[in-house]
């Protein structure tokens, strides 16, 4: 069931941008805990937090959790199974 | 380089007494949902609030068993660490001095569990001295469950990620285990008036 | 800051001139980032609603009273005035000519914004692409960019207007449910590029549609704005 507070991989784009180097929103990602592949944009990203948590459209898993400690991101990709860079 | 915005403030309310805000908060009207997951939206049939870990025995109660307790009604500031505070936000719930009441440990430490998986952790002090409550009402209302419904952890003089949302009970631990956002860096104790938001602040 | 132009009651287009602004691409946004004397910071974004073509960024924002950033930039910030823009950014929700299938173009309340960017592209490039654009808004003072919407060479518009018709309204009246979707969309086997834009609410239930009308989830491509648009307050 998806929230009407969730919003998708493209209201982080500028975030992933500045820790990625580049835009991240066509990449492929494939979730770690049900195997489903596709875009970063399609994403469920849940921005209303302390941090920012990304979880998989199909299985509600975990895929990251991006904060923002003192002017540093820390990026914890730990439910992502690969993330294949946009070509 | 970053340069300064003509004419911007923040937010900024004037007419709030500055000793009821903490440092680097701003006071807000509404009541903003923060999530870090889904809603869940179980059956109350079906819900329960456990005090389990290193206890002498497991406690566990049902919706029904558990408005049967003895309720309080108070009123709190809450403050959040993404800076907004609210004042005199109203709850009934039922004290943790209620529900710890019997239950034999030895545990300084506490992670509260929550349905969806979310975890936080807090010196078992804490939730004693009339400080914490399991909160089912908000306003004279249920609970919303955006807003944590069927009932969530009121913990009001730590930043509210301490108040976990769809709380479902209490793991008594002899070790300090950092939760979810204590685990990402953010403070592992969070109390808003010393401005404790990351570790190490 | 150039020029701020009132479109509805609660939204206003702000053109900037944005030096060394690099040629973005239509359904890209841009973050805001606004300092305060005391150093604090607010980030939002917000998509543009001017084409790569046009001369001037221009962004679309829907004022939310207890917002923090919407009313300064929709009462606050005058001609001359100075912000930080971080952009373009999103690679995703864009679109580029491309020959061949149909686009359309499906948005919700200040959804339109991405799509209007998308639409004058269609326009400034003289493309040969079939473009449809299915707009829904609560009533038509809440249209966004209405004149240029409705005026004679806004090309294939279709307006839906879901709690309050004006008298003689011949556009839709409804949600864009199902059947709405499958009586504007170019029928699945022509392999339509979808866009979709809106409250999250709104675009779950146009790509679930889309979908259901067995429409390819790869070319389905959709952007969710929180319940109140840009901005969280």
């Amino acid at each position: 069931m998806i929230d009407n507070q969730a919003l998708d991989g493209n209201a982080i784009a500028g975030t992933l941008a500045e820790v990625f180097g580049g835009d991240m929103t066509t990449a492929i990602g494939t979730c770690g805990h049900c195997g489903t592949r596709g875009p970063v944009a399609e994403v469920v990203v849940y921005r209303r937090a302390p941090g920012v948590v990304v979880r998989c459209r199909v299985c509600d898993g975990l895929l990251m959790v991006i904060t923002q400690v003192r002017d540093v991101f820390c990026v914890d990709a730990l439910g992502l199974a690969e993330l294949q860079a946009p070509a | 380089m970053t340069r300064i915005t003509r004419g911007f403030h923040g937010r900024r309310r004037p007419d709030v007494d500055p000793a009821r805000v903490p440092p680097g908060q701003y006071v807000t009207q509404d009541f903003p949902v923060l999530s870090a997951g889904p809603t869940p939206h179980g059956s109350l049939d079906t819900w329960s609030f456990t005090i389990r870990g290193q206890v002498d025995q497991p406690h566990t109660w049902t919706f029904d068993e558990f408005q049967a307790l003895p309720r309080e009604t108070v009123t709190r500031d809450i403050h959040c660490v993404t800076k907004w505070s609210k004042l005199d936000t109203v709850w009934t719930g039922v004290s943790l001095d209620t529900l710890l009441d019997g239950v034999e440990t030895s545990a300084e430490y506490v992670t509260a569990f929550s349905d969806g998986g979310y975890t936080t952790n807090l010196p078992l002090e804490d939730l004693t001295g009339g400080r914490a409550w399991i909160a089912f009402s908000y306003d004279d209302e249920p609970l919303h469950p955006e807003h944590g419904g069927p009932a969530r952890l009121l913990v009001p003089h730590l930043y509210f990620w301490k108040s976990a949302k769809w709380v479902r009970g209490l793991e008594l631990q002899p070790e300090d285990e950092p939760g979810f956002w204590e685990g990402y860096g953010y403070h592992n104790y969070g109390d808003p008036w010393r401005e404790q938001r990351y570790a190490g602040d | 800051m150039l020029e701020l132009i009132e479109q509805t009651a609660r939204t206003k287009s702000i053109v900037f001139d944005v030096p060394g602004w690099g040629r973005h691409r239509a359904g890209q946004h841009v973050d805001v980032r606004l300092t305060a004397e005391d150093g604090y910071q607010a980030q939002r974004s917000y998509s543009i609603a001017s084409a790569p073509e046009d001369r001037h960024i221009e962004l679309t924002v829907e004022r939310i009273d207890d917002g923090e950033v919407s009313p300064y930039l929709a009462d606050e910030l005058l001609a001359g005035d100075e912000i930080e823009l971080r952009g373009p950014i999103g690679g995703y929700f864009a679109w580029e000519e491309a020959p061949g299938m149909p686009v359309f173009l499906v948005g919700g309340g200040s959804g339109i914004v991405p799509l209007r960017a998308m639409l004058r592209h269609h326009r400034a490039t003289d493309s040969a692409v079939p473009v449809r654009l299915l707009y829904s808004a609560r009533s038509l003072d809440d249209v966004i960019y209405r004149d240029e919407l409705t005026a004679a060479d806004a090309g294939d518009v279709r307006l839906t207007l879901t709690r309050r018709q004006p008298a003689g309204w011949t556009g839709y009246g409804r949600r864009v449910d199902r059947e709405l979707v499958a009586e504007v969309c170019w029928p699945a086997p022509e392999r339509p590029l979808v866009y979709v834009c809106g409250p999250t609410g709104f675009v779950e239930a146009v790509a679930g549609a889309l979908v259901s009308l067995g429409h390819e989830a790869a070319r389905i491509r959709t952007e969710r704005f929180g319940p109140t648009g840009g901005e969280t307050p």
